[in-house]
Order: structure tokens, then C-alpha cells, then sequence
């Protein structure tokens, strides 16, 4: 009995302090923000009773003027943003990862500084700097244009593509390090043993690395996805309206807009759209990663 | 693309290895021209103490490793530039490489996958072979779960299902208990003689060496000191290094030689040996006598007994004459034995001894 009473108290002291954060910063907020989004608004917009689903049907587009899809749009958009922006960061960030970790000992921290210094300035420096860099008139600019790839003294800027280098310039650190983490420890007799056994290189790769490092691939993924998802700082400044994601829609709601429910459910959404895309990615680590659970 | 099976196990190749080095970098010789030939069909061991190299070799027939100088030829193809996959030959690893997230079965079949053998056709190959390495039990199980002689079996059973021309083993008994080993021993020595497949065998117990081969290959620092049948290997190894690896103590060092016999620090012994530096006594080839026994051919010496080890079979006897140490091992036989503290005459009969060089590779 004692025994039992003092194994309890331990477990309350170790556990206790974690799970109050978790009440407090996660529980509650989102509570919070659940019930926010069945509120209907008054008429100043803000939150008020009734509860009503009147917020979801704006999101979904029914507005005073009838229906438009624009929201919709918004929250595709956002989906596929997502998908090409982390798409692209792990076709980058993979053969990089690979890269330093194959340099010399000496060197790896050094490339590794390289690839993270960028991210600690402010996202909204770095955001400015690629507005320099594809206005109008600039070299990369005036290369597009030769290229025929944009109008003539349109610039690359603003515009979705200047999103999505954004986007992929932001992100691609978080997907770098859990990469590298996974290729230093690349176990290279497996990589042996499938050679040795038939395997193709392509095969190699398949079935000896890309195992290896899928955990490093899904929380980088996880890592990038998820924020690039409700990026709104990167969207507003290099798309100029031009690839609003949901973030955005959000963002308008509690500021200019203030429609506080519709802010919340969106933000709602947003979460749903978040797990049903980490169930998916579990899933297809599961394919991959040969029936063994991948944790992410 | 690794698509076509290589040429199927059953047509067994020769081994060819034509002064091949390997310098790693800081110019460590882990193989200094070596040259062998592994008949097609053979037994092959390769014998050496930790270091000696016996691993890069294995490597470079793999194709997991190039050689810096000399070729490799496998069933009479030279084998420069020809990947590690496309090589019928298997390794049965050191440190078993095992895929872990694959289970047991997963792991077995990953060859014949490779190969596109068909699905029902690998269940059945995959089922056969872990009948006869006796893990049909752990099948389904993941491979983290095993212990390590499990997982040690589970990379022979990985190796073996593909029946190559050759098959490859970096001391693949190494971590099982003394039964299950002595067991796989003979397992494996008729596997081999089944399949016909030509084995390479590394291990690095002299003992497992000759039970298992048909010929050895002592390594020596990257070079090969010796190699020969396990007979011609423990009666008559060529130096000093072969006859202490195969478990010899008794080496006298010759301070006379002519025709009629040597000289040594036990006294003199007649017969016709070859010039040499040191003498091998074999320890069971020495008799023990309470005196000097009529008609002695007076090849022997008087000895103290040290220690008497019993060991069931024999008794092993430490025995000093002088300050010179002394090894014998004699059958038990039901006879009376000497005790700790007499003092015998050993005889040694005149076929029982041998010369042999210093280490002929150092310097
Ligand atoms: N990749 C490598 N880089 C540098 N040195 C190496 C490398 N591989 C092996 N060596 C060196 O080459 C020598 C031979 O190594 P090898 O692994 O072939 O020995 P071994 O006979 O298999 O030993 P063991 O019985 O301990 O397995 C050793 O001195 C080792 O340190
Ligand atoms: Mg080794």
C-alpha cells in the first residue's frame, strides 16, 4: 500500500508540472478557440452568443452576396503550396544532407553553420531581401523576362513563385538538420549487405538508405509542412494577394476583419487539415519504412 | 539493375587471387600480394589472428572493396570493375548487417527479392533453409528482438538461400554456444559438400579451422604464411608464427644442425631433419615413461611434472626439464599416470618432431 502510494506520488511529481504546461498552453487555448468559432458575431463583429455554425458556412463561402468560392480556393491553394514548397525542400535538403555528412569531421559544422545562420534574422528581413531581389528591373528579374518566363518589366515579384522560393528558403534548415542527424548515422553495413546481396544502386537506395533515414525525412517534413502550412508572413509579403494561403485568411480575421469566429474556424480547419496530414504521413511511412512503425 | 540472376549456385567457381595489396590509408598494408587459388568446390579457411587482414580479403572478393594492386578472378572471370551485385557471391557478415526494419523472413528473402525470383517460389526457399538452420521459429519475428547467435544465424540463412558460386564467411559461428557451434560446424561442412558451393571460411580458431577445411590459408600481417591441408598445416607448419597459431608450445631453438641430427637446449636428437631454426615437438606425439625404456632410441630427456589438466579424452601435462617448459598430451587409456612432481622420461618418437623457420615474414 505504501509502496503503491509512493510510486503514485513519484509519478504525480514527474508528470504533473509537464501536464499543467500542456493544460495551460496547449488544453486550453484550444478550447478556447473551439468554442470561439460556434459563437455568431454582433454587430461590430465581435464574438457573441448564440452559438451558431454561422462561421463555417462564411468559411465555406456563403457570404451576404451568395456563395464564392474564394475561401475554398484559399484552402486549396494552401494544400497544394504546402505539398510543392516541401516537395522541393526535401529534393534540396536530401542530397544536401548527404553532402555534409560525408565531408570531413572538420567541416561538417562549418556547412552545417551555413545552412542555419540565415534563419536567425527576422522572416520578415529575409522575406524583404527576396523582394529586392525579384522586383522589377533586377538581374534575376530581367533574366526571367529574356527567359520569357514572366511579361516584361512585370518582375518576379510578387507573384507565386516568389512564394514558394520563400517558402523553400525558410524552411529548408528544418529539414537539413534531422537529415543530417540521420545520414551520420548511417549504418553503412546494410548498405553492404544489399549490394551484396543483388541490389541495384537504385535498389540500395530504396531498401538500405531510404529506411535509414526516414525518420529524419518525416520530422523534417513534419517540420516544414505544418509551419509552411499557416505561413502567413512569407505569403503576404511575396505573393502581394497573389497566393493568399489560409494562414493569411486567419490572420485577416483577428486583425482587419475582425470576425473572430471565422478567424477561429479557420484556425479550426487548419488543425483538422494538420492531422489528417500527419495521419497520411504516417501511413506512407509505414510503406516505406517496411511495416515498422516510424514515430513522428 | 541486378534484374537477371547472376549464374545460379550448383556451378561452383574457382577463386583466383593474383598479388593483390590493399594499403589503407597511413600506409597500413592490410594486404601485402597476396596470391591464392580456392579450387572450385573447396573448403577454404582463412586463419589468422585479429588484424591480419582476413576480412579486407573477403571484401575484395565481395566487391565491397577494390584492390590497390593485383586481380581477382571468380570462375575464371577477372572480376576488375564488376560491382559487388553482379557478382554471384555472398557474405555471410562479421557483424551481421542485418536489415532491421525488415523482419526475419523479410531478411532471408531480400537476395532472391533482388534477383525476381517469384513470390511463391521465395516463401518456399525462404521456409526450406530456416528448416535447416533451425529457425523456423523466429520467422515472423523482428530482427531486434533476437539474440545475437539468432541474428548470426539469420545472416547465414540470408547468404546461404541464394546458393552463389561462392559463398563468403567472416567467422560466422563466432557467437554461438559450444554445442549449437559444433553442430552448425558439421551442418555447414555437408551443406558445402551438397551444394557444391566453393566456401570461404574465416575464423580465427585454429580448431573450428582444421574440423572444417579442406585446405588453410594462415594469414600473417596482410601476408600468407602458410597454406596447405589442416594435416600438413598442425604437423608440419613452415615457421614459428603457423606452429604457435596452431596451438604449438613446444619450440626448441636449434643451437647445432648437421646430418645426423640437432642440437638444442633439451640435448641432442638424432634423425634426418631439414636445416631449420627451431625444433617442434607435438605434444601428444610425446610419451611419458617412469625411466628411460629399453631400446630407447635415446630421443628424450628427463622431466618434472608441473600440472596435470584433466580433460577427459587426454590428460594435458606441463612439464619442466631445466628452465624449458614443456607441453605433452597423453590419451587416457585406463594406464597409471604420472603425479604432479615426479620425475619421468619423455620419449619422443623420431617422426613426432619437426624443424622450422623463424617468422619468415618479418624483417
Ligand atoms: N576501412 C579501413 N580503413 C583503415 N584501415 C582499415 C580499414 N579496414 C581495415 N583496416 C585495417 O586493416 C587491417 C586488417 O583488417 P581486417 O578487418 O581485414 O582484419 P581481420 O583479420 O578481419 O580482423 P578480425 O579478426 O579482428 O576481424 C587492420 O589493421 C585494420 O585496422
Ligand atoms: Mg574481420
Amino acid at each position: 500500500m505504501t509502496r503503491l502510494r509512493r510510486d503514485s506520488l513519484h509519478l504525480l511529481g514527474t508528470v504533473a508540472p509537464g501536464a499543467l504546461c500542456i493544460l495551460v498552453f496547449l488544453v486550453a487555448p484550444s478550447i478556447y478557440l473551439m468554442g470561439m468559432a460556434f459563437l455568431s458575431t454582433d454587430a461590430t463583429g465581435l464574438p457573441a452568443l448564440p452559438l451558431s455554425v454561422q462561421a463555417f458556412r462564411e468559411l465555406a463561402g456563403f457570404g451576404f452576396l451568395g456563395w464564392s468560392p474564394g475561401n475554398l480556393y484559399t484552402l486549396l491553394r494552401s494544400l497544394w503550396q504546402t505539398l510543392l514548397a516541401t516537395v522541393l525542400v526535401i529534393l534540396i535538403a536530401y542530397p544536401a544532407a548527404y553532402y555534409i555528412s560525408i565531408r570531413p569531421a572538420r567541416w561538417r559544422p562549418v556547412l552545417l553553420l551555413a545552412v542555419v545562420v540565415p534563419s536567425w534574422t527576422n522572416q520578415v528581413i529575409r522575406s524583404v531581401g527576396w523582394m529586392n531581389l525579384f522586383a522589377p528591373g533586377t538581374p534575376i528579374s530581367d533574366l526571367a523576362v529574356l527567359l520569357g518566363i514572366t511579361e516584361p518589366r512585370m518582375g518576379l515579384f510578387p507573384s507565386q513563385f516568389a512564394v514558394i522560393v520563400g517558402l523553400v528558403y525558410n524552411f529548408l534548415p528544418f529539414m537539413v538538420l534531422p537529415l543530417y542527424a540521420a545520414f551520420e548515422r548511417l549504418d553503412h553495413a546494410q548498405v553492404e549487405a544489399a549490394r551484396d546481396l543483388f541490389a541495384s544502386p537504385l535498389a540500395v537506395f530504396r531498401h538500405a538508405v531510404l529506411p535509414q533515414t526516414l525518420p529524419g525525412l518525416m520530422a523534417g517534413t513534419v517540420l516544414v509542412a505544418i509551419p509552411a502550412f499557416g505561413m502567413y508572413v512569407v505569403t503576404e509579403l511575396l505573393g502581394g494577394g497573389k497566393a493568399t494561403m489560409i494562414g493569411n485568411l486567419v490572420a485577416q480575421q483577428f486583425a482587419a476583419a475582425s470576425n473572430w469566429p471565422l478567424g477561429a474556424a479557420g484556425a479550426l480547419i487548419m488543425i483538422l487539415a494538420t492531422l489528417l496530414g500527419l495521419w497520411v504521413l504516417r501511413r506512407l511511412g509505414r510503406r516505406l519504412g517496411g511495416d515498422r512503425e516510424v514515430v513522428i | 539493375m541486378g534484374a537477371q540472376r547472376p549464374d545460379r549456385g550448383r556451378d561452383k567457381a574457382s577463386v583466383v587471387v593474383r598479388g593483390v595489396s590493399r594499403v589503407f590509408p597511413g600506409d597500413l598494408r592490410a594486404l601485402d600480394r597476396i596470391s591464392l587459388e580456392i579450387h572450385a568446390g573447396e573448403f577454404f579457411t582463412l586463419l589468422g589472428p585479429s588484424g591480419c587482414g582476413k576480412t579486407t580479403l573477403l571484401r575484395l572478393l565481395a566487391g565491397l572493396e577494390v584492390p590497390d594492386a593485383g586481380e581477382v578472378e571468380i570462375g575464371g572471370r577477372a572480376m576488375a570493375g564488376v560491382p559487388a551485385h553482379r557478382r554471384s557471391v555472398n557474405t555471410v557478415f562479421q557483424s551481421y548487417a542485418l536489415f532491421p526494419h525488415r523482419n526475419v523472413r523479410q531478411n532471408i528473402a531480400f537476395g532472391l527479392e533482388m534477383q525476381r525470383v517469384s513470390p511463391a517460389a521465395i516463401a518456399r526457399q525462404v521456409d526450406e533453409i530456416a528448416e535447416l538452420i533451425d529457425i523456423g521459429a523466429l520467422l515472423e519475428r523482428p530482427v531486434d528482438a533476437l539474440s545475437g547467435g539468432q541474428r548470426q544465424r539469420v545472416a547465414l540463412a540470408r547468404a546461404l538461400v541464394n546458393e552463389p558460386a561462392v559463398l563468403l564467411l567472416d567467422e560466422p559461428l563466432s557467437a554461438l554456444d559450444a554445442g549449437l557451434r559444433s553442430r552448425l560446424q558439421v551442418d555447414l561442412k555437408r551443406l558445402q559438400q551438397r551444394l557444391g558451393m566453393t566456401f570461404v571460411f574465416v575464423t580465427h580458431d585454429q580448431e573450428e579451422a582444421m574440423v572444417m577445411s579442406d585446405r588453410i590459408a594462415v594469414l600473417d600481417e596482410g601476408r600468407i604464411a602458410q597454406v596447405g591441408s589442416p594435416q600438413a598445416i598442425y604437423e608440419r607448419p613452415e615457421d614459428v608464427f603457423v606452429a604457435r597459431f596452431m596451438g604449438h608450445e613446444n619450440l626448441l631453438a636449434v643451437t647445432r644442425h648437421d646430418a645426423g641430427g640437432v642440437e638444442t637446449a633439451l640435448g641432442r636428437f638424432e634423425g634426418g631433419f631439414a636445416a631449420g631454426t627451431h625444433l617442434l615437438l607435438r605434444p601428444e606425439a610425446l610419451t611419458l615413461h617412469a625411466d628411460a625404456p629399453p631400446g630407447s632410441s635415446g630421443n628424450g630427456f628427463l622431466a618434472r611434472v608441473e600440472e596435470c589438466l584433466y580433460r577427459g579424452a587426454a590428460t594435458d601435462y606441463r612439464l619442466r626439464c631445466g628452465e624449458v617448459p614443456i607441453a605433452a598430451r597423453v590419451t587416457n587409456a585406463g594406464r597409471s599416470q604420472p603425479g604432479v612432481g615426479d620425475t619421468i622420461w619423455v620419449e619422443v618418437a623420431p617422426d613426432s618432431a619437426a624443424t622450422l623457420n623463424a617468422r619468415r615474414h618479418t624483417g
